[in-house]
């Protein structure tokens, strides 16, 4: 079993990119288990046609120490396993202690069991490392291979390179290594190359440049993924091809993340100042 | 015996303790570290005080919470004071210090016995914990019906952010009885000290100045910074009944929320521990021109003296008549038990790490044993403690004072009222009465002697080792560490199971408690196991 986190700037996409993709792996036969680790507990509404009813923590909470797995864990397109960790409303509480609770509740309840057949587990985080809580997935082994989501905006590769410093930081501990950079297109100047670039001197590889279509925006409409709302079209083959490369990855990395003046020299050099 | 000439050298002493650590915290604990110089050219000397303690050093001091509610808040009997947190931080603060109280009726509120916890389980730091806050606050209501209930904020109450001072205000409006909450969050500044600066501001901000009512009597104070512990303020109130003076409120040992509420309508503030209380002192007197002294009760010579001070404050014939009448008649008993004790105590050593005043007040009564204190220094102090607040000007305020907030009081427009016109303190500042003022231990203790902040263990061995003290004065954590060695350690946060050690019968007290501790035979007595000889009593052959 493989184990996948997919970390990324606010907004970049990961949630729709996360699962267009592992859409594609599903339609090739593997079993994916997605874990959403947004407070806000909509990381699997593509796969599961609308949103999950009801989170882990609120599982816990309702239910008390009474939890079975099926019922936190939904079938989702595919034979895909869905599960949300969910958390506080916005201002309350702590998100990263929810998300600690959610994955350890979810091992002891045998979810990662070998008897559940799992070729995948995808985990999508909340944006960027910002406390321990959000590093839970990338500690102790949680999961192995990160695939951090970017574009070529100055943010978002801002945000990538602090995240690859979080990598770094687990990386010796708990054997996580990045697996690469997803471009997520903004249509951007250069942005291919540029992301190609940073890709290099991070030590890692662009697994895939996902141009930008508004089909995705068409199915999301939907509450489906593109590979089940429109299988025929160019951006399902986008995220099968992705999905493969991912498959048939055998760069793992620890990080070399750089430092911002390097960054900043990189978008000048691919004439974004200009 | 020990005449001073027997003594280890003490430059030395200091020398051989500092090799003992890696340069950076030898230079750094050298600072705190100091030979007693009092009355040396250009003055005593700087010590380093309030600072974070180095990691790795097995330090004696406790938390912000600890300082708020354990030591400030905790005496008060008719506040319901809920700890918001996980359960062990309710549980072991809980009745530790020993702070008595005395309900006038049966049917006067008490919940000092109780322990009141909300309880913080995984779910609550996920979701937020102001909900349960809520509740226990109403179940605390529904239960007990308190004048007050107080919240004290937790560690982790502060990293997800509850807002315990809405829930409180939300709370007052709904029970109509006053709710306040501290942030104490245990980490917050360096040591307990935060917490009892915390406390004041509390205290200040929704207590006192509540109740205008004014008590009856011509001479009426307030006692700051004593906490009744085993009974010292109940000591106290004895002997300013008997002097006629009348004691509106004592910050917070025997106290109720009621006496906070009208403290501002006494004439004068006593200051007992200045490092845990100074601050109320001081707003008090900016915002309704009370005074302060500096006193000292601890030490039968200096209750005394201190009895005196708040006589000449007032300056009336018949207090002063009876004042020292009272000192007269109370001396005697005291003058009898030294009499009989002194001969046996004399000359004998005394090393005293505790608190932020107690390290200076305790010196006195040792002093009246003929004891001497070789060593001695404040878990949480500040430089004005040590040095007197002459430096005040000079503390530089670091980071970690600065996020302690520093409330910006102004004269109260109408209640303000002077007490003595500045012609008149001046006067009394002349006459050896200096209102505002503390001189801080150094200048009174012995040269040669050791100050030393925030004593660790490690220092508390050597210490040990190279002085062999006939008593140690510190806390719990140290105290079977101490005891160990086969030197006697008194607690002088909660006196074990004794005390009180406070005015003149708790001076008789101490010489009788520091007797049976440095003249019991019962180690030489007793061979420990470990040096091989006897085999443990009652064990199997």
């Amino acid at each position: 079993m493989r184990k996948v986190a997919i970390y990324g700037k606010g907004g970049i996409g990961k949630s729709t990119t996360t699962q267009n993709t592992v859409a594609a792996l599903a339609e090739m036969g593997k079993k994916v288990m997605v874990v959403g680790c947004d407070p806000k507990a909509d990381s699997t509404r593509l796969l599961l046609g609308g949103l999950a009813q009801k989170t882990v923590l609120d599982t816990l909470r309702s239910e008390g120490e009474d939890v079975e797995l099926d019922d936190i864990l939904r079938p989702g397109y595919g034979k895909t396993l869905c599960t949300e960790s969910g958390g506080p409303e916005p201002g309350v509480g702590c998100a990263g202690r929810g998300i600690i609770t959610s994955i350890n509740l979810l091992e002891q309840l045998g979810a990662y069991d070998a008897d559940q057949n799992l070729d995948y587990v995808f985990y999508d985080v909340l944006g960027d490392v910002v406390c321990g809580g959000f590093a839970m997935p990338i500690r102790e082994g949680k999961a192995q291979e990160i695939y951090i989501v970017c574009s070529g905006e100055m943010m978002a590769m801002y945000a990538a390179n602090n995240i690859c410093k979080g990598i770094v930081k687990f990386a010796e501990a708990g054997g996580v290594r990045l697996g690469g950079l997803i471009c997520n297109s903004r249509n951007t100047d250069n942005e291919q190359q540029l992301i190609e670039e940073l890709a290099k001197l991070l030590g890692t590889q662009m697994i895939h440049f996902v141009p930008r279509h508004n089909d995705v925006q068409r199915a999301e409409i939907n509450k489906k993924t593109v590979i089940e709302w429109n299988p025929e079209c160019t951006q399902a083959d986008e995220y099968r091809a992705l999905a493969r490369a991912i498959d048939q990855n055998k760069l793992f990395v620890i990080p070399t993340p750089l430092a911002i003046e390097q960054l900043e020299s990189l978008l000048i050099a691919y004439g974004l100042a200009a | 015996m020990t005449s001073p000439d027997d003594l280890p050298d003490i430059d030395e002493a200091r020398t051989d303790i500092l090799a003992g650590y890696p340069p950076k915290i030898a230079k750094k604990r050298g600072k705190q570290l100091l030979v007693n110089t009092p009355g040396a050219e250009g003055g005593a000397r700087e010590i380093l005080a309030n600072v974070r303690t180095s990691p790795g050093i097995i330090t004696q001091r406790g938390c912000s919470y600890a300082g708020c509610k354990g030591v400030v808040l905790g005496p008060t009997r008719d506040i319901v004071n809920i700890t918001h947190g996980p359960i062990g931080c309710g549980f072991y603060s809980w009745m530790t210090r020993r702070n008595q109280t005395e309900p006038e009726t049966e049917s006067d509120a008490n919940f000092i016995p109780y322990c009141f916890s909300t309880d913080l389980t995984n779910d609550e730091i996920v979701f937020g914990g102001e909900k349960k806050l809520r509740a226990a606050i109403k179940e605390a209501y529904d239960l007990f019906k308190p004048k007050s209930i107080a919240i004290f904020s937790t560690c982790p109450v502060g990293l997800i952010g509850d807002d315990v001072h809405a829930v409180a205000r939300d709370m007052k409006q709904q029970l109509g009885i006053n709710v306040f909450g501290f942030s104490c969050e245990g980490y917050r500044g360096v040591s307990q000290s935060a917490g009892h600066h915390i406390a004041n501001n509390g205290l200040f901000k929704h207590i006192v100045g509540r109740d205008d009512t004014k008590a009856e009597g011509e001479f009426q104070i307030n006692l700051l910074g004593e906490y009744n512990i085993g009974g010292d303020a109940f000591e106290l109130e004895e002997i300013f009944a008997e002097c006629g003076i009348t004691l509106v409120a004592t910050f917070s040992g025997n106290s109720t929320i009621e006496q906070f509420e009208r403290s501002h309508t006494a004439d004068l503030n006593l200051v007992m521990c200045h490092r845990s209380i100074n601050y109320v002192a001081e707003m008090m007197e900016k915002r309704f021109g009370i005074p302060w002294i500096k006193v000292n009760f601890v030490g039968a010579e200096s209750t005394a003296k201190s009895l005196r001070k708040v006589a000449q404050y007032f300056d009336n014939e018949a207090l002063t008549a009876r004042v020292e009448e009272v000192i007269v008649r109370r001396m005697a008993e005291v003058a009898a038990a030294r009499a009989e004790i002194t001969p046996r105590t004399q000359g004998k050593l005394a090393m005293l790490f505790v608190g932020g005043s107690r390290a200076h007040h305790y010196q006195d009564l040792f002093s009246e044993l003929g004891m001497r204190t070789v060593a001695a220094g404040y878990e949480f102090a500040h430089r004005d403690d040590y040095e007197g607040r002459k430096v005040l000007p000079d503390i530089k305020i670091d980071a970690d004072s600065r996020s302690i907030e520093e409330l910006k009081v102004e004269p109260d427009p109408e209640r303000y009222r002077e007490r003595r016109t500045p012609e008149q303190l001046k006067a009394l500042a002349a006459a050896d009465l200096p209102i505002s003022a503390y001189e801080g231990m150094m200048p009174q203790m012995e040269r040669e002697s050791l100050v030393i902040d925030d004593v660790n263990h490690y220092e508390t061995e050597k210490l040990i080792e190279r002085f062999h003290p006939d008593v140690f004065c510190a806390g719990i954590k140290e105290k079977y560490v101490v005891e160990k060695t086969g030197t006697p350690c008194l607690q002088l946060h909660s006196y074990d199971y004794g005390g009180p050690f406070a005015g003149f019968g708790g001076a008789v007290e101490f010489y009788r408690t520091i007797d049976r501790m440095v003249n019991s035979p019962i180690r030489s007595l007793v061979t420990p196991p470990w040096l091989g000889a006897s085999p443990t009593p009652g064990a199997a052959e």
